[in-house]
């Protein structure tokens, strides 16, 4: 370069740290961060992180539950839990929430169904997400002959046709707990790796990635550490998608008789059962579908909410007036 | 565009073929033993090996597996183990009932979902924007046999003990022999295996025609004079409809898995049904005739589907 | 050249990169190649900045990245310090890496947005293990200071920074091994003005203080003009003239070389008005399907049937010296009209009030 002429000079004084700032702890705002400000005062979500809060309390003390009230999840009360006739009986002081055509307290069995529902839907649910981002990220950022096969791959999955073949399954294997969370993840994962390779590929082509490759970075260090961060917003978006559709699928399992294996109760097992006795316990349909549809909603809200926090551009699903006093990023 | 449709069938002559290997292959990792379940459960040991020799299962699985595919081309889906039925009778006499289901509920989903997604993005905000979104909410939020029970709760059950029997509570009743009743049995079927996939358009067709309202071209049709309506349907529709077609797709699947449970829940006897059942009795040739023709079914609507995509949006490459 | 060979950090020995066209049922057929870099000769010698200038699409982007091996090239051979790295795998490649880095022009998107600055920079020694945990926050904490970057923001993420901090960040990152050469991609392009001023000042400091050699590629003449040492200038994947910076300017020879500067817009309303603007004919031929000859020929306006049968080669032509090869049959002589168009003058900054002129 030539010497510097004298015309040459800075047009702005550069940076000089302000007094008082020195030593004092800067920390990076990252986009994550920003959502989870903004999350904070979404009252939708606070709302449903209490009720889902509430029920993994509920899960997890379950014995403890069935202990206070005093009745087991699988003990059938011949005497006071059934009628003269052997038909259910409804809501009580002694039943809470009424017994089942065995004479078992409802309330109990509508509490430790709820640990199958968590267990098997956010079980599943990891698996997947860890599958489908592993095989995306490959997919997308190493190309080639590699991609073509994933992605084939995922398409194929993509076509099976759910339940039927999970009903293959299952007939075959038996059904089981393990079982579920694993046809429950194996016909999930490949959403997710779909979208996940479809962001990778559009990440890859940055100039970021081009910059790490010129310094000498290798593929794996590149698709860990550049890639992956960005994949975080996608990654909690889908992680809060597929809870509540794997709860959804395992409950219909079981409501076929291909999920958990009975006595375990499960909220599908439950409503199966209620399916003949509808008529004379409306309690048998109403408290497992209400346990149902709460778990779910409660999961489908905040999942709206945490994309809202991450994009507040989207459009929202559950546009609701409480959702709307959102904190204004400042 | 040839080439296009050549490759798509390609593809989903591929994934036939892999579904096949993968249902085959259940019958090696099921514990039973079908010559004996055929045989009989007092069978002597020779009979249970003639037995198996005349099925053809002791022969090695490639060749089996050969005959396996022979035979389904020609459409010859074995016997069911359970009834010694052929299989192939067995589907098509339930088949009937299933479309029924399927299609009219179909035509119900997209034209519920479309339809209220529509009103709802014309009118942001307003009542029927807010009770579109309620219906998403818990549409979302529902399995489908969840959605059943309750409609057979309500509309059936509590309005019988009304008085008014508008909807039977289950059942099947061929269109040949009645339509009126083909009709009313099929009512709260159709409106159970269309609600969740309803709600699922509802937002979708929503969200997806508010985003296309709001472009330049939609704001100069508007300026240029054109009715309202015609600006919705003609002009907005078209490109918000893309996304939709593309979810057609992935969701013939879901219907297929909506019809097994809505006909448990209301009895009706189709092929869903009749997969449930040879669960229960481990009858695996059903299972897997069944399998492989909701497969076929979804591979040619998913080609339709792709199809129709090209053509309604003539931005798409074809490679 | 008569500078001894070990003088010269860089030699480009007819490099080629054509990128194919891929059409057909399943990715197969070829249906053509982008000639985007179509035989270029080139030198870079030790601590000086070689200008690359040229329009967009005239192939210097895919030219440093072939450089920089990001591109595998299609033929010729690049020598860096001595060594054909042209042909080595990506493993070999590794330790050259530390000696070659890259300046990029997008000083938004050249940053991983989902990374802090620190780890940014001290991705360089993190992939060639060179320094670890404290000991490598410490050195990344130099750098920024080095580059006029607080070292105080070293948390902090991309988007908390302006464009021009953030090219800073970049030169941070690039320079964080001592390499030998730097590439700097318009590293200027995307800023203001003001700005760049303070690029380019930090960027000759660094030469200065590390002994770096740049290859500087950009289509801003004037700051061409202003920070090499050679210029040098391409058209449609090939060089046609290289010259020491001030003599490119005052006397440039190829006739495409003067359609650029004549095209440079002038501060001086006089200036201005007295020069010739010329004009090109047509638009820049499309790199797939390049003109024969010369590739120039269709649009020049001292073109004769020679330039479209022969390519000319990149030589020293009557009257110039060494350092200063043409590749045109005819080329422009001080006395032709097209002489009197090119006019590009020095880029003048502002002197901010209160601010001491610097020596």
């Amino acid at each position: 370069m030539s010497a510097l002429p004298v015309e040459l000079v800075r047009a702005e004084p550069p940076e000089t740290p302000r007094a008082g700032e020195i030593g004092r702890d800067i920390e990076g705002r990252s986009p994550l961060r920003l959502a989870w400000a903004r999350l904070r005062h979404d009252r939708v979500a606070i709302a449903s992180t209490v009720t889902i809060a509430m029920l993994v309390l509920v899960a997890v003390g379950a014995p403890l539950i069935a202990h206070l009230v005093g009745h087991g999840p699988y003990t059938q009360y011949r005497l006071t839990g059934l009628t003269r006739d052997g038909l259910p009986v409804g809501p009580s002081g002694r039943f809470l929430l009424g017994t089942d055509n065995l004479g078992r307290d409802l309330f109990v069995r509508i509490v430790y169904g709820a640990r199958v529902s968590l267990l098997v839907g956010v079980g599943s649910t990891l698996i997947a997400i860890t599958a489908g981002v592993v095989i995306g990220v490959a997919a997308g950022y190493l190309g080639g002959v590699v991609d073509t096969f994933l992605a084939r791959f995922m398409d194929v999955v993509l076509s099976f046709p759910f339940l039927l073949v999970a009903i293959a399954i299952v007939s075959v294997v038996g059904p089981s707990l393990t079982v579920s969370v694993l046809v429950i993840a194996f016909f999930s994962w490949a959403t997710v790796g779909r979208i996940i390779r479809g962001q990778t590929l559009s990440i890859r082509e940055r100039e970021y990635i081009e910059a790490a490759r010129s310094l000498g970075a290798g593929d794996l260090r590149i698709m860990v550490v550049d890639v992956l961060p960005n994949l975080e917003a996608p990654i909690i978006v889908y992680t809060t998608l597929l809870i509540p559709t794997a709860i959804v699928f395992e409950s219909t399992l079981s409501f076929l008789g291909l999920g958990v294996v009975p006595p375990t109760p499960t909220w599908g097992s439950l409503l199966a059962d209620s399916l003949q006795y509808y008529q004379v316990a409306w309690w048998y349909v109403l408290f497992p579908g209400l346990a149902l549809l709460i778990t779910t909603l409660a999961f489908n809200l905040l999942g709206d909410s945490v994309r809202d926090a991450l994009d507040p551009r989207t459009e929202r699903v559950f546009a609701t007036r409480a959702g709307r006093r959102r904190w204004r990023a400042s | 565009m040839a080439r296009f449709v050549i490759r798509r069938l390609l593809f989903g002559v591929l994934v036939l073929w892999l579904i096949s290997l993968v249902v085959f292959g259940l019958f090696f990792v099921a514990p039973h033993d079908p010559a004996r379940t055929i045989a009989g459960r007092l069978a002597t040991p020779v009979t249970v090996a003639l037995v198996r020799h005349r099925l053809g299962l002791d022969l090695p699985v490639p060749q089996q597996y050969g005959h396996f595919v022979a035979r389904l081309v020609h459409g010859d889906l074995g016997y069911s183990y359970y009834n010694t039925e052929p299989v192939r009778s067995l589907i098509l006499s339930r088949l009937p009932v299933t479309l029924s289901l399927t299609l009219g509920g179909a035509v119900i989903w997209l034209a519920l979902g479309v339809g209220v997604g529509v009103t709802a993005a014309r009118r942001p905000r307003s009542a029927v924007d807010r009770g579109a979104t309620l219906f998403v909410l818990t549409g979302l939020s529902m399995p489908t046999f969840l959605v059943g029970l309750l409609l057979l709760y309500f509309l059936f059950f509590r309005l019988h003990l009304a008085g008014v029997d508008a909807f039977p509570g289950g059942g099947y009743v061929p269109f040949t022999q009645s339509p009126a009743q083909w009709v009313e049995h099929l009512v709260l079927p159709w409106l159970t295996i269309a609600f969740v996939s309803a709600a699922t358009y509802t937002r979708l067709t929503r969200a997806s025609l508010l985003e296309v309202l709001g472009e330049d071209y939609i704001r100069t049709a508007r300026a240029k004079g054109i009715s309202e309506r015609r600006v919705v349907y003609r002009h907005g529709l078209r490109s918000a409809l893309t996304p939709l077609v593309t979810q057609l797709g992935v969701d013939v699947g879901s219907l297929l898995g909506g019809a097994i449970v809505t006909e448990n829940v209301f009895g009706l006897p189709g092929l869903g049904q009749l997969a449930v059942q040879s669960v229960t009795t481990q009858d695996l040739p059903v299972i897997v005739g069944v399998v492989l023709l909701a497969a076929f079914f979804i591979v040619v609507a998913n080609i339709v589907v792709d199809l129709l995509y090209v053509v309604l949006d003539a931005r798409v490459r074809l490679d | 050249m008569s500078a001894p060979d070990d003088d010269v950090l860089l030699r480009l020995d007819g490099v080629v990169k054509h990128f194919p066209i891929r059409t057909g049922v399943f990715a197969g057929r070829s249906a053509g190649q982008v000639h985007a870099v179509d035989g270029v000769d080139l030198t870079v010698r030790r601590g000086e900045t070689l200008g690359l200038v040229g329009e967009t699409g005239c192939g210097k982007s895919t030219l440093a990245r072939c450089i920089t091996r990001l591109h595998d090239l299609t033929s010729g051979t690049v020598l860096f310090d001595g060594v054909d790295i042209s042909r080595l795998s990506r493993r070999q490649l590794i330790p050259y890496r530390r000696e070659m880095q890259m300046i990029f022009q997008d000083p938004f998107g050249s940053l991983n947005p989902h990374r802090r600055v620190g780890s940014i920079i001290g991705d360089p020694f993190a992939i060639h293990g060179i320094a670890d945990g404290l000991l490598r926050r410490q050195r990344v904490r130099e750098l920024m200071e080095k580059v006029g970057l607080n070292p105080e923001h070293y948390n902090r993420f991309p988007a908390e920074f302006s464009g021009g901090q953030r090219q800073r960040i970049g030169v941070a990152r690039a320079l964080a091994l001592r390499p030998k050469l730097i590439v700097c991609d318009e590293p200027v392009s995307a800023l203001d003005v003001s700005i760049q001023a303070q690029i380019i000042n930090l960027l000759a400091e660094l030469q200065d203080e590390f002994g770096l050699t740049y290859l500087f590629i950009a289509h801003d003449l004037s700051v061409v003009r202003h920070v090499s040492d050679r210029v040098a200038v391409m058209y449609l994947g090939k060089v046609v003239e290289v010259a020491p910076a001030e003599e490119l300017f005052e006397r440039p020879r190829h006739p495409y070389t003067v359609a650029l500067l004549s095209a440079a817009s002038v501060a001086d309303p006089d200036v201005a008005d007295r020069r010739e603007r010329i004009l090109l004919a047509g638009d820049v031929p499309s790199p797939v399907n390049p003109p024969s000859g010369c590739r120039f020929h269709p649009r020049c306006p001292k073109a004769q049937s020679r330039c479209e049968v022969e390519a000319p080669e990149l030589v020293a032509r009557v009257a110039d010296t060494d350092d200063h090869p043409t590749a045109c049959h005819f080329p422009v002589e001080p006395t032709d009209d097209l002489a009197r168009a090119a006019v590009v003058p020095m880029r003048r900054a502002t002197l901010f009030p209160g601010e001491q002129q610097r020596q």
